[in-house]
């Protein structure tokens, strides 16, 4: 049997469910039966939504695809390790070793500066453009590296703010134990500062994995490219819907699971 | 055998004089009790006394020898002198064996099975046998600073230093504490702690020293300091804590 209390705390919470359906359901009508009235709409339907090129071009793309998440699995780990090194040059304290110092600095501000595909052209265009033989040509290696060089710069920030957010009694316990700055930072600090940035470089990486699309400017044919070769093929903008359906199916479900590592992280600190 | 003197020290924070001209001496198996007002030095004195801060001027003397000399290798010293603080200061992320384990390992460069039984040995002693595996997080407060005295005891330290290690305990834990330290002491162990407890120091310390405004103003034995303070500060203190 339920209390008053709780009967009534179920009846608000019914009635609350039932209004947001309600309200849901009228909106998509809405955005259903008005759009179609634009003027424009028949056009825009057939040069967009057009459901049998749709079907035609989605396993090719999908296909291409595989090429963008190969670029990112190869970039991933890459970004990872140069982030944390990058990280460690801004944190390390003796004076001899201040030029890592500056170069960290530098590498992070001039990196996040420039918007990535400029960096992609700059990298991608210029390297291969020195006459390296083959496979030193290869525009996999230079927009590879052009994606490692700018996200690293990011991750190397996420990190260091990691690092930042370890207490500093954390630090004066291992020291006081009489371990080296090196023992300290490797088991005492980035255990904690790694684990507290996990979100935060999920959402890098998520956004890592849309950008690998830049690289079909410099030549591979990935799944941005390849849209836009059925676009000319078919005169029919419906392979970048298929393209932007596919980095969606990818894409939020990661984004999800990111918000939620968040708020479970903020929870389990409050 | 170990012995401890500060000779002179002096400290400061920018302009801020925290340490004036500190004698004191730690004989072998002596528990010396530091009192005073919040912002008074203690901590800061203790900090010193492992090098945790720089000193600005005098000598500290670890059986006789100097270790606050520059070029000393700091590292060395600390493994020596064990400090267990105030907010316990465990690592979150290990649970109690591997806190307690870790700078015995890397420092000493032993096994985890070679060193598995005297560390069994020392949560024993201190009736956390049943605690090993847990995270600092499932364990009380107390139990939690148990861990962190067991932690620093691991590294074998000649001189253990505690920085009012209760205050931050809810008033039925902080018994269990005190009876580790009462431990150590029948054990023999040299150490020096800051502390607003004023009735455990008057039941233990062998010398009470009444720090004001970075300097010892009066020490002794706890009796006198607790019955008969010569000094009017030292009495108004204690009229205010007792
Ligand atoms: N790292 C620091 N930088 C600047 N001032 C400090 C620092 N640590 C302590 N102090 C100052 O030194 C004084 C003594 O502090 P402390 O040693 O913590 O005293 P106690 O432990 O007796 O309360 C206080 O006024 C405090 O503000
Ligand atoms: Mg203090």
């Amino acid at each position: 049997m339920l209390t008053i209390r709780q009967a009534h705390a179920k009846r608000v919470k019914q009635r609350s469910i039932t209004i947001a359906v309600i309200s849901t359901i009228a909106a998509i009508a809405l955005v259903y039966f008005l759009v179609p009235l634009a003027p424009g709409w028949p056009a825009v339907k057939k040069s967009f939504f057009n459901a049998e090129i749709f079907i035609k071009t989605f396993p090719t793309l999908l296909d291409a695809f595989m090429l963008d998440v190969m670029i990112f699995l190869w970039c991933a780990p890459l970004i990872a390790i140069l982030g944390l090194i990058i990280a460690l040059c801004r944190d390390v304290r003796s004076p001899a070793l201040y030029p890592l110092r500056l170069f960290g600095a530098i590498y992070t501000d001039v990196l996040r500066g420039i918007p990535v595909v400029l960096i992609v052209y700059l990298i991608g265009f210029g390297v291969p453009g020195l006459g390296l033989s083959r496979p030193w040509n290869s525009p996999y290696i230079w927009g590879s590296l052009a994606l490692i060089l700018t996200y690293s710069a990011y991750v190397a920030e996420i990190f260091r703010s990691g690092i930042e957010s370890v207490h500093s009694s954390q630090r004066a316990a291992a020291e006081s134990l009489g371990l080296s700055p090196s023992d300290t930072m490797r088991f005492v600090v980035l255990p904690q500062a790694i684990r507290r940035v996990v979100p935060a470089n999920m959402n890098m990486f998520i956004a890592l994995q849309k950008d690998v699309a830049l690289l079909s400017f410099i030549g591979p044919v990935e799944v941005l490219r390849q849209a836009g070769v059925y676009k000319s093929l078919y005169a029919n903008f419906t392979p970048y819907v298929a393209a932007a359906v596919i980095f969606l199916i990818i894409t939020i479900p990661a984004t999800r699971f990111a918000d939620h590592l968040m708020s479970k992280q903020q929870r389990e600190r409050s | 055998m170990s012995k401890l003197e500060l000779i002179n020290i002096h400290k400061s924070f920018g302009e801020r004089k925290v340490c004036s001209g500190i004698n004191l001496t730690v004989n072998d198996g002596e528990m010396v009790c530091l009192i005073g007002a919040s912002g008074s030095g203690k901590s800061t004195l203790l900090r010193c006394m492992n090098l945790l801060e720089e000193i600005d001027e005098g000598e500290i003397l670890l059986n006789g020898e100097d270790i606050s000399l520059p070029g000393l290798d700091p590292q060395q010293i600390r493994q020596q002198i064990g400090i267990v603080f105030q907010s316990y200061n465990l690592f979150p992320h290990m649970n109690a064996l591997e806190n307690v384990m870790l700078a015995p390992r890397r420092t000493h460069k032993r096994s985890k099975d070679e060193l598995r039984p005297e560390i069994e040995e020392l949560f024993k002693r201190f009736g956390l046998a049943d605690r090993m595996l847990n995270y600092p997080d499932q364990l009380s407060g107390g139990q939690q600073q148990r861990v962190a005295v067991i932690r620093a005891l691991a590294m074998k330290p000649k001189i253990m230093l505690f920085d009012e290690i209760t205050s931050a305990l809810d008033p039925e834990l902080v018994a269990e504490v005190l009876d580790v330290l009462r431990q150590l002491h029948r054990e023999g162990m040299t150490m020096v702690l800051a502390t607003h407890e004023m009735s455990f120091a008057k039941e233990l310390a062998d010398k009470v020293c009444f720090l004001d405004a970075g300097e010892i103003l009066e020490e002794g034995p706890p009796e006198a300091i607790f019955s008969n303070p010569k000094q009017t500060r030292t009495q108004a203190f204690l009229k205010s804590v007792l």
